[in-house]
């Protein structure tokens, strides 16, 4: 690549930059909210600016780009990718945080905002998110899982199933209506995923057919035929499963509870979907913090040998001696009691919450980079007695610029590779340390939370199995794609899986 | 006429790219008798050993059923076999070694266990039937003590010594045929002498024939009756060795001579073949070696040459033999001199004195040094401006290392290594790194040299950067460029990758990269000895042309004595991390005084074996350096060693002008 379309991206990057930044601050103007910027948002920022930076960097270079072009070329790779997109859309919209104005009726005075932060996700969702039952109810019912005693005006009382609140309020007869409402609603749901496919995909078609410059059939010919590089047939039939999925979704959950409700009557639905930001921030986020540790140490232990390379593993040796449950449980408690100590740092209890997630994260990383530091290691060691270092040696470059240029790049699928394996795992770890209490915050929405609230009533009669199925559900989704899409990149990455 | 052992008759064996189908076997027919040996000869790449697993049907899976002709075993069609009776085949009347015996033994198992699997499996044998007949292989091959080495493992054993192992286990099966594939490429030269006189031995006693795949010409010479050259998957002649080697005729067969470095063509450039192997993807249109013809006209570029018989039993694919069509007189073509009148300066570039690199072992829980490898161990030596000193011994004697030494690309124990009378070794830091624009280094890999994520141009640029020279970005650039021309690429390939470039490509820009920073001595670590006999030609003319243009002078380490006796003014023998003999070329090739030296000179093949050459084996291997037999560090393999040569290490003897010798018979 030249250094003018270098310099090109980096403008065409800023520029995306500043037009997003204007919107945002447009829109929050013009509604009269107020930005929150949680300490996860940034560095989520500063993640999706840095993998926009690196695609835009990587297009024209050809040896960055042939594996990816692997990547997409297969199947699975490419359907999982599409899924784990889905899930990055609905967890970036609920990267967006904000605090409404509260109108105080007071005219021109500086505005009072309401005490809860919101995102995007919450306003698009907010007919589920206000859309609370007294208690427990299961998907799809009508009525109340738990019996009531109920006073009728004429002063009776009784003991019944009370009628739910948003659950299917709309019905008049439930006991006769129910069942076909619910298929009606099916059928319009699946229509409507279509027309959404639909819209979605003419634009793609008509970009791939000018890409190609051909005509609209003969285009849509080539990619149900397969006919093309990158089997786009596989993502056009992941986003149909995705819109029909959509559609059900838009036209089931207001008027139902698709996944029931929890304990205090909220939707399960809506926690699971608020889930999957924390799911996301901890499976990106301690990768991020983990990197630079692994990356530094590791590469400089195996280039510089000696008392560096000493210093270093006896570092992580230790570290990866402390059993890793223990040092998070202890990091995780003292933050808790230092946080319940100082309630003025925090101006909101999502603030507070957020906090706890970051240092999660931060505790994660710090636990965890030990391991792609040894293989690190181990790489530079065998890098820096390869011919083009030694040259390099023997013209005279410093040996930052050697690490830099010749050995940092040449590391890079390891770190890759390890990076998105690392993410499921980082994702389950996320919900076995929620569900033993020294996960992330109990008031924020995660799957481990989910399940620790589900599981005391897994023991009861007749059982309340919901919330355990729908963070199964939406857990095992991410973590399959996050696993198929790993092994696609490491079949791409891996020189010694590469074929040649 | 007997029937032959194995008729090939039209083998075709294809593979189906992302490119295309590449026909890597294209229609070859070829016929081995009984107790012959036959040779295919060729560059990498074109389908040798494609040709000879073909036969075996052992080519990698998607490949499998890509094979159509005939290959008749005993006239027994071998490619219409099912599988179970094939296995019956291999390792039984067909058997195959490998070029890589250090890959081809599986570490595990001890040496019996991997020969007892064959004895097993073919000749049902077992107890003490299978014991004695285990014995009996390996002391056929020459190895000793055979009850003892039955059981070690293949880390024990040196690189000849596998290989041994690896025509053992061929010959447990007792084949009709056993197919050689490079069985010593990978094999230093005395070794290589060792395992090709065991062949030959084991082919008398046994009678069996030998399909050797190899690409040296000297191999073929010594060793064969018949030999077949293919180019680009098609067998382009076939002849026996005699007439070969007396006349080859295909334009190809004749370019691989004059491309032979040797000392007869010193004061000219080799005549090369310009380009590369053409890659099999494409669809051939006319002959295949056309665009690379010194001699081809249109008719080659249009049509595809039939076979013709040329002569009693010999036969090529090329137009010029054949009469039915009218062909243009053969233009002259002489081979470029090179003005030897370059000569030097006499002003001495580098001195190294007693120099010495010792690696600590180091063992046990507290790390102690236990002992030291004495890779380099007092070597002195001298190079004057504009000269060549080639560096030439076996793998293992601390070439490398040496060259790395004086580099100070590894820091010397001790000695001084004295480049314009400045004593590197004493340099540190920054200044080191100033002198470092001096000198520089050519590898031998050309795939590993380059950062394969770095384009051309910044890897030739990187030097000028690291040292501050050349001026801005521009005029960086425009220097990029001159090198590039300079070493006979284009301007445009600044842009591309390391990986779109062939083996003889690379070393190219290899050369230019330490051409950037405009550098007083070069050292060659083997850069030719990856590269084939055409494309070696070509970096070695421009190599003496840049010497000649630049005033360079290079340490040119090697183990190739053809390359030697062409490019070298000086030669210094190494043996185990000591210089043994060093002398001017004539001397050291011509009258060479210590005997390690003769018996490594001995042992080269030669390509015009007119002379029958005096044989001084060399028997066993090369020690270790990590504990240097007492006294002269050759006694042990020494066929001339007397009593004072296992007590002490001989002084340095000037025994002509100019001409040393480590050894106490001129003492």
């Amino acid at each position: 690549m030249s250094p003018l379309s270098a310099r090109k991206g980096i403008f065409m990057l800023l520029g995306l930059l500043v037009a997003l930044g204007g919107f945002y601050a447009g829109a929050m103007a013009f509604t009269g909210a107020k930005p929150v910027l949680l300490w996860t948002d940034a560095l989520v920022y500063v993640l999706v600016v840095a993998i926009v930076g690196f695609v835009l960097y990587a297009r024209s270079r050809e040896h960055l780009r042939d594996p990816w072009r692997q990547v997409f070329r297969r199947r699975l790779g490419l359907a999982s990718l599409v899924v784990l997109l889905a899930y990055v859309f609905i967890g970036l919209l609920d990267s967006v945080h904000f605090r409404t104005a509260v109108d105080t009726g007071e005219g021109e005075r500086p505005a009072a905002y309401a005490g809860e932060v919101l995102s995007v996700l919450d306003l698009v969702l907010t007919p589920l998110r206000e859309s609370s039952e007294k208690t427990y109810s299961a998907p799809f019912a009508t009525h109340s899982f738990a019996k009531e005693t109920v006073e009728y005006p004429d002063g009776s009382r009784a003991r019944i199933y009370p009628r739910l609140r948003h659950g299917g309020a709309h019905l008049a007869d439930p006991e006769r209506e129910h069942a076909a409402d619910i298929l009606a609603k099916l059928a319009w749901g699946s229509l409507l995923g279509l027309i959404i496919w639909v819209l979605l995909v003419l634009p793609l078609v008509a970009w791939l057919a000018r890409r190609w410059r051909m005509s609209w059939n003969v285009a849509l010919g080539r990619i149900f035929r397969g006919r093309c590089d990158i089997p786009w047939w596989v993502v056009l039939l992941t986003l149909a499963v995705l819109c029909l999925l959509l559609g059900l979704a838009l036209v089931l959950a207001p008027h139902y509870h698709v996944f029931g409700t929890d304990k205090v009557g909220e939707d399960v639905f809506y926690q699971s979907l608020k889930s999957i930001r924390t799911g996301l921030v901890i499976g990106t986020l301690t990768t991020l913090i983990m990197l630079p540790f692994a990356v530094l140490l590791g590469i400089s232990a195996g280039y510089f040998r000696g008392w560096v390379d000493d210093v270093i593993q006896y570092l992580y040796t230790t570290l990866n001696s402390i059993p890793g449950v223990l040092l998070i449980a202890a990091a995780v408690l003292m933050l808790q009691v230092y946080m319940a100590n100082h309630p003025e740092l925090f101006e909101t209890d999502a603030q507070r919450a957020d906090l706890r997630l970051f240092f999660l994260c931060v505790i994660l990383g710090i636990t965890s980079w030990t391991g792609l530091c040894r293989m690190l290691r181990g790489e530079a060691l065998k890098l820096r007695e390869v011919d083009y270092v030694q040259a390099a040696t023997a013209f005279g470059v410093r040996h930052g610029r050697i690490i830099g240029r010749h050995i940092q790049p040449n590391v890079m699928h390891i770190v890759l590779i390890s990076v998105v394996l690392d993410f499921s795992g980082l994702v389950l770890a996320e919900a076995v340390l929620s569900y033993v209490g020294v996960g992330v915050d109990p008031t924020m929405y995660s799957w481990g939370n989910l399940i620790n609230g589900a599981r005391l009533e897994m023991a009861r009669e007749p059982m309340v199995w919901w919330s355990l199925l729908a963070a199964f559900v939406f857990m095992f989704v991410l973590v399959l794609a996050a696993n198929l899409f790993a092994d696609a990149v490491r079949d791409a990455f891996d020189p010694r899986l590469r074929k040649q | 006429m007997q029937q032959p052992l194995l008729e090939v008759n039209h083998l075709t064996t294809w593979f189906d790219t992302r490119e295309g189908k590449a026909r890597v076997v294209d229609g070859n027919s070829f016929r081995i008798h009984r107790g012959e040996t036959f040779a295919l000869l060729g560059e990498s790449g074109c389908g040798k050993s494609m040709t000879a697993l073909s036969i075996m049907r052992l080519l990698p899976g998607q490949a499998q059923g890509n094979i159509s002709g005939q290959v008749l075993l005993d006239g027994e069609d071998l490619l219409q076999l099912p599988e179970a009776a094939m296995r019956r085949v291999r390792g039984n009347r067909i058997a195959m070694i490998f070029q890589e015996p250090m890959t081809s033994l599986n570490p595990v198992l001890t040496v019996g266990e991997q020969i007892a699997e064959v004895l097993r499996r073919h000749r049902g044998l077992s107890g003490a039937a299978l014991q004695r007949r285990l014995e009996e292989l390996l002391a056929q091959v020459g190895i000793p003590a055979p009850r003892q080495r039955l059981g070690e493992y293949p880390h024990q054993l040196s690189g000849g010594m596998k290989q041994r192992v690896m025509i053992a286990i061929a010959l447990a099966g007792e084949p009709d045929l056993l197919i050689a594939d490079e069985p010593t490429t990978a094999l230093d030269v005395t070794i290589q002498a060792q395992v090709l006189g065991l062949l030959k031995e084991l082919q008398s006693q046994t009678g069996m024939a030998v399909l050797m795949i190899t690409h040296d010409l000297g191999v073929v010479s010594e060793m064969v009756d018949r030999v077949a050259v293919m180019y680009a998957g098609q067998i382009v002649e076939q002849a026996g060795r005699a007439d070969f080697f007396a006349q080859p005729q295909h334009p190809y067969s004749q370019k691989l001579f004059e491309a032979l470095p040797d000392m007869d063509k010193r004061d000219r450039l080799l005549s090369v073949i310009p380009g590369s192997v053409p890659p099999l993807t494409q669809t051939f249109q006319g002959c295949r070696f056309a665009p690379r013809c010194h001699r081809a006209w249109e008719l080659c570029h249009q049509r595809e040459p039939q076979w013709l018989p040329a002569g009693e039993g010999r036969s090529v694919r090329c137009h010029l033999y054949d009469r039915r069509v009218p062909h243009p007189q053969q233009t002259g073509e002489a081979p470029q001199p090179l003005d030897l009148a370059h000569a030097t300066t006499g002003e001495v570039l580098l001195e190294v004195r007693d120099l010495k690199v010792h690696f600590p072992i180091r063992k046990g829980l507290l790390k102690r040094v236990r002992g030291h490898v004495y890779a380099v161990d007092g070597v002195d030596l001298s190079l004057r401006h504009g000269q060549t000193l080639a560096l030439v011994g076996e793998s293992g004697c601390g070439k490398t290392t040496l060259g790395k030494s004086i580099l100070q690309l590894l820091r010397p124990t001790a000695g001084e290594v004295c480049f314009q009378g400045e004593d590197l070794t004493r340099l540190r830091g920054e200044a080191l790194r100033r002198r470092r624009r001096d000198f520089q280094i050519i590898f031998q890999d050309p795939f590993s040299s380059m950062n394969p994520r770095m384009m051309v141009g910044d890897i030739i640029a990187e030097g000028m950067q690291a040292q501050g020279i050349g001026g801005d970005r521009e005029q960086r650039l425009a220097r990029v460029d001159e090198l590039l021309q300079q070493v006979g690429l284009k301007p445009e390939h600044k842009f591309k990758y390391p990986h779109e470039f062939s083996g003889g490509q690379r070393q190219r820009i290899c050369i230019a990269r330490t051409l950037a920073v405009n550098p007083k001595l070069i050292v060659c670590d083997e850069p030719t000895s990856a590269l084939d006999v055409s494309v070696q030609a070509q970096i070695l003319n421009l190599l003496r042309r840049l010497q000649q243009a630049l005033r360079l002078s290079y340490l040119f380490i090697t183990h190739d004595i053809s390359v030697v006796s062409y490019l070298a003014d000086d030669v210094a023998v190494m043996y185990l991390g000591r210089v043994v003999e060093q002398g001017p070329v004539g001397a050291i090739l011509g009258e060479a005084r210590h005997p390690y030296t003769r018996a490594l000179l001995a042992a080269v093949p030669r390509v015009h074996a007119d002379v029958p050459r005096q044989m001084v084996k060399l028997e066993g291997d090369p020690p270790s350096p990590m504990d240097p037999p007492a006294g002269c560090h050759f006694h042990p393999r020494c066929p001339q060693a007397s009593a004072i040569c296992r007590e002490c290490y001989p002084e340095q003897r000037q025994v002509a002008s100019g001409h040393w010798v480590r050894c106490h018979l001129y003492s």
